[in-house]
């Protein structure tokens, strides 16, 4: 489709050109007669006809734009909230939990096509913050803190059953297999990482990156980039065998309902009376989120566990360091996310002679008649940013590995098998692997 | 059951992170400007056809706007036929538009109306630009509000090479090349 438009617009040119001289002739005339005779209405090339026949103009049909739905998306995700909290943490049954998953993700997802979503509204409450001017729409701010507050109340019921990108992976995780514990860790640094360069991309003004690489968003819409559809295609048929990649893996906002998470108020148990330690819970989760009992006797002496605390902490400042340092050195590529450096870059590539053909960016440019001088210091400006921004972003992931470290090397005293307050999704597969009955 | 001083720090942990996710929401509304809406500056479109292609909605919900009122009805029309046309007529193979979403109708000698059927239109500017190379300019690329998802960020906005999407308030959703000069003054 893309193709064709280009072809088709390359061959218009063409011939726009060349027909352009011969009909340039006979319009000469005209035009300059025009010219002289209105040089007031110089921009119209031809002058607006007055009609005999008593002919008026039709009116240019405007019309406004529908925000009718925006109120029922507010009211719909408070009252799937609430619904979500009640079946996890009251009633205690996986399929009225993922009954209302289904009906998530054909609201929030088919039928009101995945926006406004929590998960993009990280990305306007930055921009928001950043940009004064910037208007945050109230159902945006709903949706970013709801889910939130919730998590702090009740867990992670948003991720359960009502975030529709939860939903679409939840409803194909037909054969969810165990993930190892240690790349589980490793991997679950990735949602930082993501979270960190989107915040950094808004606060730059480059996009809004969670959104543009959102992989489920496309089949809510039923259209989407090629390779966009590829990539949801294949997180789809990962999902099948790994349980919600996305969300373990990758989703930014995930971070803050983990911490909020961890926090909450209630929590769904897995047990809804005294565990009896059968175990029998521990093949349910397809997330590794639930937490074994610790052996009574500690496998190490205090001391020790006390000189390694010691010295991770000691490797917290460190960390942040080595990641000021390779933020840093990330100034270039990260500069790249924004459009302006990449035309600079173009441009500047073009006078060079690095490349044989204009693209549309640098056409377009061209044809505006900006200075380059103009373009390539705000290039620069944007590019000390980037550097600045940088070492931010390698300083918070710093601190976000040594924290990990920190949080893996403590040994929490547990005598029963408990869900992960942060990774748990809430989803009640244990429920009924529980053999204990109230 | 946890010991009563656990419970309590819990607590104001809770409280404290309640508090600053309200705070970050709410210093984020302080900028809350009346609602916005994307909009297509016809000034600054180059028509360069993907208005058509990266929009999130088959077709687009960018379509070709007519100002009638500044419009030459001209007969021989730089929007309706196409350059090498042999004919001025409503033959197909004259139409410059590829889905012949243009309709001319004859007003009075020598004038033409050119209407926009907007099912029809996918935005690609074809027309737009032999508007604006022969006649007045009076077709122009607009996003239509009634299909507008209004989209986080405009997918169209962040291809577009001329830096023509802006967001405008709800309240005057179109620029209208027709009111610029109501929008200048």
């Amino acid at each position: 489709m893309r193709g064709f438009f280009m072809t088709a617009k390359a061959q218009r040119r063409k011939v726009f050109r060349w027909s352009g001289l011969r009909v340039f002739a006979s319009l000469r005339s005209i035009l300059l007669l025009l010219l002289f005779v209105f040089p007031a209405r110089a921009e119209f090339r031809f002058p607006m006809p007055e009609f005999a026949t008593g002919y008026e103009h039709p009116a240019v049909h405007t019309p406004g734009p529908s925000n009718a739905m925006v109120g029922w998306d507010i009211v719909v995700l408070i009252a799937t909230l609430t619904l979500a909290a009640i079946f996890v943490l009251k009633r205690r049954k996986r399929r009225e939990i993922f009954l209302l998953t289904l009906f998530s993700l054909i609201y929030f997802g088919f039928w009101r096509n995945g926006c406004v979503c929590s998960v993009g509204s990280i990305q306007n409450i930055m921009a928001g913050i950043c940009d004064p001017a910037y208007g945050v729409p109230l159902a945006v701010l709903v949706f970013f803190a709801a889910p939130l507050l919730f998590a702090l109340l009740f867990g992670r019921v948003f991720c359960a059953a009502v975030c529709p990108l939860g939903a679409i992976q939840e409803a194909v995780a037909i054969r969810p297999v165990k993930v190892p514990p240690v790349v589980e860790k490793v991997l679950s640094i990735l949602p930082y990482i993501y979270l960190g360069l989107a915040m950094l991309s808004v606060s730059m003004g480059a996009g809004f990156i969670i959104c543009q690489y959102d992989p489920f968003v496309g089949f809510f819409r039923m259209g989407a980039s090629f390779s966009m559809l590829i990539f949801g295609g294949l997180m789809l048929v990962l999902g099948i065998f790994v349980a919600r990649p996305y969300c373990r893996f990758l989703c930014p906002y995930g971070v803050l309902l983990n911490w909020c998470s961890k926090l909450s108020r209630h929590h769904a148990t897995i047990t809804p009376a005294d565990c009896i330690q059968c175990e029998l819970c521990t093949d349910s989760c397809p997330y590794n989120a639930i937490n074994e009992p610790t052996p009574d006797q500690s496998p190490e002496t205090r001391s020790k566990g006390a000189w390694r605390l010691g010295r991770l902490i000691l490797l917290v400042p460190l960390m942040i360091l080595l990641g000021v340092g390779v933020g840093s050195l990330l100034k270039e590529p990260l500069s790249r996310m924004h459009p302006t450096v990449r035309l600079a870059e173009r441009i500047a590539g073009e006078d060079l002679g690095r490349y044989a053909e204009t693209n549309i960016e640098s056409e377009a440019f061209r044809a505006s008649d900006t200075p380059n001088e103009e373009l390539y210091a705000e290039a620069v400006e944007l590019k000390t940013g980037f550097a600045r921004g940088g070492k931010w972003l390698g300083a918070f992931i710093g601190l976000v590995i040594g924290c990990k470290l920190i949080a893996v090397s403590i040994l929490r005293k547990r005598t029963d098998y408990e869900p992960d307050r942060g990774t748990c999704f809430s989803c009640g597969r244990c429920f009924k692997y529980c053999p204990v009955k109230e | 059951m946890k010991p009563k001083g656990k419970r309590k720090r819990r607590d104001f942990v809770r409280g404290a992170a309640a508090v600053l996710v309200g705070g970050v929401a709410v210093s984020s509304l302080r900028s809350c400007s009346p609602k916005l809406v994307w909009q297509i500056d016809p000034e600054k479109c180059t028509q360069c056809g993907r208005c058509a292609t990266h929009c999130v909605l088959a077709p687009s919900a960018v379509k070709c706007f007519h100002s009638y009122s500044i419009c030459g009805y001209c007969d021989l029309c730089g929007g309706y036929l196409r350059p090498d046309a042999k004919k001025r007529n409503t033959g197909a193979e004259n139409q410059l538009c590829p889905t012949a979403a243009i309709t001319r109708t004859f007003i009075e000698n020598p004038y033409y109306q050119y209407k926009i059927d907007e099912d029809l239109c996918i935005g690609c500017g074809i027309c737009v630009e032999g508007c604006d190379v022969f006649g007045n300019g009076s077709m122009y690329l607009q996003v239509k509000h009634d299909l507008c998802v209004n989209c986080n960020e405009c997918a169209i906005a962040h291809a577009c090479p001329s830096d023509a999407f802006k967001r405008v308030p709800a309240s005057e959703p179109y620029l209208l090349k027709s009111d610029r000069e109501k929008r200048i003054s």
